[in-house]
Parts: C-alpha cells; structure tokens; sequence
C-alpha cells in the first residue's frame, strides 16, 4: 500500500534542514597542521604527553594502516575521502583546565545550548527532579579534547575511574597498557587502525571488582572545528562482578563539509561483570540533497572475557550521512551473553548499513539481536549481522529479530544476516519483517484527531517499543522525542 | 438548525461513480439509521464525510454545523467532533490502547485550545468508560487491536467514541462479525451515549442491530442515493421485504 501522500511530503521537506544541534561554536582553536603523516602522529602523541610506549603503538598503527585499503562491502556509496584533506587534531585553546570556571564559557554555552549540564553544583542543586531520576556523570568531548568530566571525585569514592583517556595514560598506564586494543586489535580493520594512529581523547572507564557504579556514565561527543576529524577512543573495564552503565551522545554543526568520525570503543567484562552500553547518535546527517553530514565509521566491541559475564549494546541511530557501524560481542566466558537492541532511522539522502556480530567462543553462550530499521525519503537501510557458533561453543543459542519499516516508496531497507554454526549444538533463530506504514492505519489515527506528524510518531514508537524499553529511562524519553523530530514534516 | 447537511453529493473512486446526488440532514440529538444492499454507497458516505483519501467527491457539499466538510483534513474534522466507528478497525503494533486513546483525546483538545488532561484525570475518565463497557483493564494496556477478538474491537471502537465524545458519531456495520451477546454490550454502549447534544449514523445491513438502537430516522440508500426515507418502522418493512423494491425505484 502507498504510504500516505502527506507524509511522503512531509518526509521531503524533512529533518535534515530541521537539525537542531547545528550551530557553530565560534571559539579559537589549536590544530596539527593538515593531513596525516608520522608527524602528525608525534603531533598528536606529544600533546598528551604520552609515554613512548603509546606512541610507539600508534607509530606501528600508523604504519599498518598504510598498507590497509578502505573496505568497499557495505551497501554505502561516497565520494572518495582524501584523507590529507582533514585536520587529525582539533583543541579549544585554554586547555588543562584544573576546574570548570577555567572552561572557555562558549564551550559552556554549546553544552548547555545542547541541554548537558556540566555543572556538578547546577545539577546537585538544580530544578526539582522528576522521581526515579538518577544523576549522571559527564565527560565532555569537544573535537579532539576531553573539557570537562563531571562527578569524578565522587566516583573516586567507589573506586570507579572515570576520565579523560588521555588523562587515564599519565595517570594508570598499566592498567591502559593492560587491555588497550585487547579487543579491537591495531590491525582490526582500515578504521580502527586509523583510529589506532590518530586517537586523540575518549572515555576510560574501570569499575574495582564487586562494584555497582553508583551513577550512569556519559560521554557527550561534540565535533565542531572545520574539515576535523573525530577520532575518540573509548575503554571500559567491568572487573569482577561489578555493574557498569554507559550513554553515549553525539552531535556536530551543520557544515558543507563532510565531516569524518572514526570512532573504537572497546569494552571488557570479567567474571559475572555487566556492562550496559547506550548510544544516542545525532550527528549531522547532511542536507536534503546530501550535501554535508558526517562519516561515521564505527568500531565497537566488547568482550565477554569472563564466565557469567553481559554485555549489552543499545543504540538510537538518527543522523550522520554515511554510517558503518556493528558493536559486536566475543563471547569467550562460559555462559556469557551478549545482546543488541538497535533503532536506526534514515530519511533524506542518509546511508546506514549497521547491525552486530555475535561471536560465541564459550559454552552455554547466549545473545538476542533485536533490531528495528526506519527508512524514509530516498534513504538506503541496511543491517548486516553476524551471528556464529565456534566448534567448542557447545549448547550456543541466538535469538535475532530484524524488522524494517518503509515510509514513501523511494527508501529501500535491506537485511544481510550471516549465520554460521560450527557446532551441532548450537540453537540459531532468525526473524526479520518488513511492513510499510499503511494509509489506512494513519487514516485511522487522523480520524481519531492526531495530525499527519503526530500519527507517524505513534506508529514509528510503537514499532520501536521493544528497544526503547532497553533504554535508561532518561535515555528514552530523549530517544523518544528524537525519533519524532528525525521522522516530522516542518508542519505544526 | 441541522447538525449535518449533506447536499447533492456526487463520489467517486478512480473514476467509478459510487454517490450519485446524496441528499441528508441530520438533526442534532437525533440518531439515523442508513441502511441499504452491498454496494449501495453506505460505507464510502462514512468514509467520506470522515475524509479518507482517495475518494473524489465530483459533485455537492458537506456542512457540519454550517462549515464545510470537505476543506477540512480528517484530524481537522475529528476536533469539530466528527467520529467514525470503523468496520475494519486497524491494529496498530507495539502502541498500548491506552497511550493511543490518550493521545488523540490530547490531540484534539490541543486543537480545540482546550488544556490536556492530566495523567490521573486521564487515568480515573478511561477506567470509568472502559467499565461500563465491559472492557478489562488488561485490553487498555494491550496494543491497539492487536489480537483482539472481533467483539473486542468493535467495543474498542465505542470506548474511543465514548472517550472522545463527538457530536456526530457515524457507526459503520457496527453489528458486523458480533454475536447476539457482543452486539447487545455494543448497542448499550451507544445507547449510553445518545443525548441531545449528539447525533448518531448508524450504518448497518440488517435491521437487528436497530432493535437494541432505535433510530430516529432510516434511509434506505440504493445506488449512491437515498430513495426511502421513514420512521423506524421503515426497518422492519425492510426485513420483511428485502431491498429488491428499492433497487427498481432507484433506477
């Protein structure tokens, strides 16, 4: 059935002239000099004042990457990127700040202007709070330096680190030195290792053996500097029985320019730890003709290294122009089990080819993949995903559930699900759909006094419901409002 | 002065006349009963005067309280208090019943300039409404008609009319798949709801459903016209008769 002509209108005139985190932030700033070459790579390490051992490892990383080629299999298409044409490092001036009052008070302003607080004593102290809600430590990623991290010495009392990685290489660099590209190897693949290279700022996360982290972790990530590169870095350790939940948010200025982003977080969980990972992406998706928008090339895993161990990835996808993009679960620890829940939504001129692999290695592993694609405008949605057995993965189980929803008859959703099991044991279930928002069903909904934008914002939530609920409460409500902003006409 | 004027309408659906001069007058508080063969035209008149897409009306006018029907969208139609009771209604995945009645019940108030109601207020007006019709708590919070039985859908249909109070509700086969025990919870249902601030359309192919409503008014419609207009006797006269007499006077 043909959606709706009002909605196929409304879906033209759309988001991406509507995006509302693209102002600029008008503020000096340090770079390295364009282009990427080994100097770039001492630039970068010798602005952090790094050990030589790291930057050695980006050294080699560097190197390999020269012999690495982009890879061409996803269902994205591009313009080729010359990559001496971007800026690898990116800092506010005024940096080492030792409080917030050093901040430059136009980064303050982005972030307020973006609704993060950073002021610890604003959100102690701050409005009423709706019941239930929980406070959130914040570390602040503008371009390639981290400007604030919020509620660290409270933290500290715990014994939860949480800090700039760059920080965290002066101050426990045994402990980075331990499981830094442990679970995305240097060599892992053309993005990563150029992450590898040029690395600049990210998250470390390590929470002590049988510790709850006693609030949410944030990193807000915010590229603003021209032609710039975005290459954070985020590593999180579970010890022991300890609990962790992460968010992460992105958003960039609208600029003519594509912007790049090439991103690798890796996580570790040891025996029955649990880490939670939550990803709401706004980036930049470009103009309606395509102009613009970010390049998001993305690697995420995790490691479920110890027995009894979870890792949980969530993620509202909403913007940047091309995304590549698959957070992954090993699976190594016996009974271990890893889980995906994915909204991904495109309209105007927007790519995405995303999804997951789950890797079983231990026995009596088990993952859920339960992934929602939107598609709208003339949009290409794709999900691709991985899910195998190892020979000694006895009693594997899967369970993956790929629906997709088509909004106008010029976007395309494609699902591409890999499946391999190498033992007979092994218990893989694989359900995918794809429906079109009916005419009749909105029809049904405007009879009943909601507008065009009001009816396809229930329907596109009901048909998420099952990955928003997965989401931290003040995580979904945020999400929830997204996904009506990404899908609504400029009408009402 | 008429609630509804429906003059001289002239439908069609990609280019086959369906309403060919429809003429109708709807007193407020009264209740019409619209009866008439398969493929006579009732069900494009609901969806018409509903404003579905796709249905071309050539010819005629639509007033509602004195303003015309046809410029205005469907949500436009739905706050000035036009509601249809569909025959099919539609499932909606993953949308609680709840949220959904919410909602539109919010959506029209905010186009009316009325404030919404508030969570509990909400909460203690759709508890009461579903009571009274039988409706479980459980069904609120399942999705809209999804996996509901027939009889489940159709009183989720009057639970919405009754929430959402029109002035003109219009009742598509209402009495369509129900047995005789859904059908009487149905028609108490509506018949709650009949007051002098609110006229009702009741579209139906059999008179049975016009035992438990009785009707002010019924129409017989044949060919896209109305061509026997009576008193609720008109109803029985038809179950005894049939249409065929009607089908020859329309021609």
């Amino acid at each position: 059935m043909p959606a709706v002509q009002e909605t196929v209108d409304q879906v033209r005139l759309i988001d991406v002239d509507q995006y509302k985190y693209g102002f600029v932030t008008d503020i000096e700033s340090e770079k390295a000099p364009k282009g990427l070459s080994e100097d770039t790579v001492r630039f970068i390490s010798a602005k952090k004042n790094e050990p030589a051992w790291m930057l050695d490892w980006r050294l080699e990383a560097y190197r390999r990457w020269l012999t690495m080629r982009e890879p061409v299999w996803a269902r994205v298409d591009y313009p080729k990127i010359d990559y001496q044409d971007y800026y690898y490092y990116a800092a506010p001036k005024r940096n080492a700040l030792a409080s917030l009052d050093e901040v430059d008070p136009e980064i303050l302003k982005t972030y307020e202007k973006l609704g993060i607080p950073l002021r610890e004593q604003e959100m102690l102290a701050g409005v009423v709070r709706p019941e239930g809600e929980r406070r959130i430590a914040v570390d602040a990623v503008f371009d390639s330096v981290s400007v604030a991290t919020t509620f660290k010495e409270e933290l500290k009392k715990s014994g939860v680190i949480f800090m700039p990685i760059s920080e965290a290489l002066r101050e426990h660099p045994d402990m980075v030195k331990k499981y830094l590209g442990t679970v995305v190897p240097v060599t892992d693949n053309f993005f990563a290792t150029l992450n590898s290279a040029v690395f600049s700022d990210g998250s470390f996360v390590y929470v002590p053996p049988g510790v709850r982290c006693p609030m949410e972790l944030s990193t807000y990530f915010r590229m603003n500097e021209k032609n710039t590169g975005q290459f954070e870095r985020t590593l999180i350790i579970a010890d022991k029985g300890s609990y962790v939940s992460y968010l992460e948010g992105c958003t960039a200025p609208m600029r003519d320019e594509n912007q790049l982003h090439a991103a690798v977080v890796e996580l570790v969980a040891l025996d029955d730890a649990e880490i939670k990972y939550s990803t709401v992406q706004n980036w930049y998706p470009g103009d309606a003709n395509g102009k613009g928008g970010i390049y998001n090339f993305v690697t995420k895993r995790g490691d479920c290294r110890g027995d009894r161990s979870k890792i949980s990835w969530t993620q509202v996808e909403t913007g940047s122009a091309i995304t590549w993009k698959y957070p992954s679960c090993i699976l190594r620890g016996d009974n271990s089990q890893g889980e995906f829940y994915s909204i991904a939504i495109s309209n105007g001129r927007q790519q995405v080819d995303s999804g997951t692999k789950m890797l079983h290695l231990g026995k009596n592993t088990s993952s859920r993949i339960i992934s929602k694609g939107i598609a709208a405008g003339r949009s290409n949605n794709t999900y691709r995903g991985l899910v195998s057995a190892h020979r000694k993965a006895a009693g594997a189980r899967n369970f993956t559930n790929c629906d997709s929803l088509l909004i106008g008859d010029k976007c395309g959703a494609h699902t591409v699900p890999y499946i391999e099991a190498k033992n007979a044991s092994a218990v893989f279930e694989h359900e995918a759909t794809t429906s079109k928002i009916s005419e009749d069903m909105l029809f049904y909904c405007r009879q009943r006094g909601m507008s065009a934008e009001e009816a396809v914002a229930l329907v596109v939530n009901g048909f998420v419901k099952d990955v928003l609920q997965q989401l931290p409460m003040e995580f979904a409500v945020e999400a929830q409002k997204l996904i009506s902003i990404s899908l609504e006409g400029s009408v009402g | 002065m008429a609630l509804l004027e429906v003059k001289n309408l002239h439908v069609e659906i990609g280019g086959k006349k369906i309403l060919n001069g429809l003429d109708l007058t709807v007193e407020k508080g009264t209740v019409h009963a619209i009866m008439g063969p398969n493929g006579s035209g009732k069900s494009t008149l609901a969806y018409v005067l509903a404003g579905k897409a796709g249905y071309e009306v050539t010819e005629g006018q639509i007033l509602f309280d004195g303003e015309d029907v046809l410029a205005m969208a469907p949500d436009e139609r739905a706050a000035k208090g036009i509601f249809l009771a569909f025959q099919y209604p539609m499932e909606i995945p993953g949308v609680a019943t709840m949220t959904f009645l919410r909602t539109a019940l919010n959506a029209q108030r905010k186009r009316r300039g009325e404030a919404e109601f508030s969570t509990p207020d909400f909460m203690k007006r759709v508890r009461d409404t579903a009571g009274h019709l039988g409706i479980e708590q459980d069904m609120l919070r399942r999705a809209v008609n999804v996996g509901f039985s027939g009889g489940e859908k159709k009183r989720n249909e009057i639970l919405q009319m009754a929430m959402l109070e029109p002035r003109l509700a219009v009742l598509d086969e209402t009495d369509s798949g129900l047995d005789i025990d859904a059908l009487k919870i149905v028609a108490d249902g509506v018949n709650r709801l009949r007051s002098p601030e609110r006229s009702m359309i009741v579209i139906t192919h059999y008179q049975r459903l016009l035992d438990y409503i009785v009707p002010d008014v019924v129409h017989v419609l044949s060919k896209g016209r109305v061509v026997k207009t009576g008193g609720k006797e008109l109803a029985l006269e038809l179950e005894a008769k049939g249409y065929a007499e009607f089908a020859d006077e329309a021609a």
